[in-house]
């Protein structure tokens, strides 16, 4: 291709209303490198737009969707723990205050039966006159 | 959409979508970072994939809104220059040096373009999509996508024509 129509692409390129194909064949012709003298200085460009093009994206994406699941399970375990505490010591202080009224239903029911064998000793103690009085009849019968 | 589907939808872009990003943050590093960030947004959305109807303009507007978004969070937080990709690939030939350096200056110059005029330079010269996809992608009107990468092209040929003046002037 002449250099005049390149020239005259050119012109075009750089004020951006050339069509594709003429930036099509303006690329081709700066990369076959049969340039001419005078246009050699826009050469770099065009190799370096072609070479821009080489660049690849080459790490690997991690595309798991168990990472979600166990991003999930450490939530739930967490939770789990915070209402372990809670509920925890929600339990400590109910045992602590069940045996407290334990320890009172036990006084309690010690007094109680402290009261009841006080008054069975004074029922003995009754007793005991009459054993008298049983004593006194032997007495009596063995006299006869 | 199981995962080897995905992967057959996203495999043919992929590298575009890198290189788009890497064309906005500069670094290769970050730019993997963001190609990797927008294909698990994809994946994570993959059950409404079927419905797009084009998933690969779609993924693209995604890399450039996250990328955007990155430079203004970096800004704000006062970390530009955060590359780290100086390879040195020396070539012994004097000539190979020469044309090598022309045109790794493009890439050089084409860092100092304003976004809007790297993404359309990108979009049209490298990964040749025709203007009507760029207007869509890009979210901008044609009109506007042709005075954008007129501008851009006029800078690199000027940047770099000062470039080659350097010391002979």
């Amino acid at each position: 291709m002449g250099s005049d129509k390149i020239e005259k692409i050119l012109e075009k390129y750089f004020e951006a209303t050339a069509t594709e194909a003429e930036e099509r064949t303006l690329k081709n012709y700066f990369l076959e490198g049969d340039i001419a003298p005078h246009l050699e200085q826009y050469a770099p460009m065009f190799t370096y737009f072609s070479e821009a093009k080489e660049e690849r994206f080459t790490r690997q994406v991690p595309l798991n969707t168990r990472s979600r699941y166990y991003k999930w399970i450490s939530v739930a375990a967490v939770a789990l723990v915070a209402f372990g505490i809670y509920f925890g010591t929600e339990y400590q202080q109910k045992r602590a205050l069940e045996r407290q009224e334990a320890e009172i239903a036990y006084q309690e029911t010690k007094k109680a039966l402290d009261l009841l064998a006080t008054n069975f000793g004074k029922g003995t103690q009754k007793m005991a006159y009459l054993n008298e009085f049983e004593t006194t009849k032997q007495k009596i019968y063995n006299k006869n | 959409m199981t995962q080897s589907e995905f992967l057959n939808v996203v495999m043919p872009f992929k590298d575009k979508l890198y290189r788009l990003a890497k064309r906005l943050l500069v670094s290769s590093e970050e730019a993997e970072d963001a190609t990797q960030e927008i294909l698990m947004k994809l994946w994570a959305k993959n059950k409404m994939m079927e419905s797009y109807k084009n998933v690969e303009a779609f993924a693209m507007t995604m890399t450039k809104n996250f990328c955007l978004d990155r430079l203004k969070s970096k800004q704000s937080s006062n970390l530009k220059l955060v590359h780290s990709n100086y390879s040195d690939d020396s070539s012994s030939l004097q000539t190979q040096v020469e044309a090598k350096d022309s045109v790794s200056w493009v890439e050089k110059i084409m860092e100092e373009l304003p976004e809007q005029q790297k993404m359309v330079l990108q979009l049209r010269d490298i990964e040749e999509y025709d203007f009507d996809e760029i207007a869509e992608l890009l979210e901008m009107k044609p009109t506007a996508v042709r005075v954008a990468l007129s501008r851009a092209r006029k800078t690199v040929r000027e940047k770099l024509l000062q470039k080659h003046r350097y010391g002979i002037r």
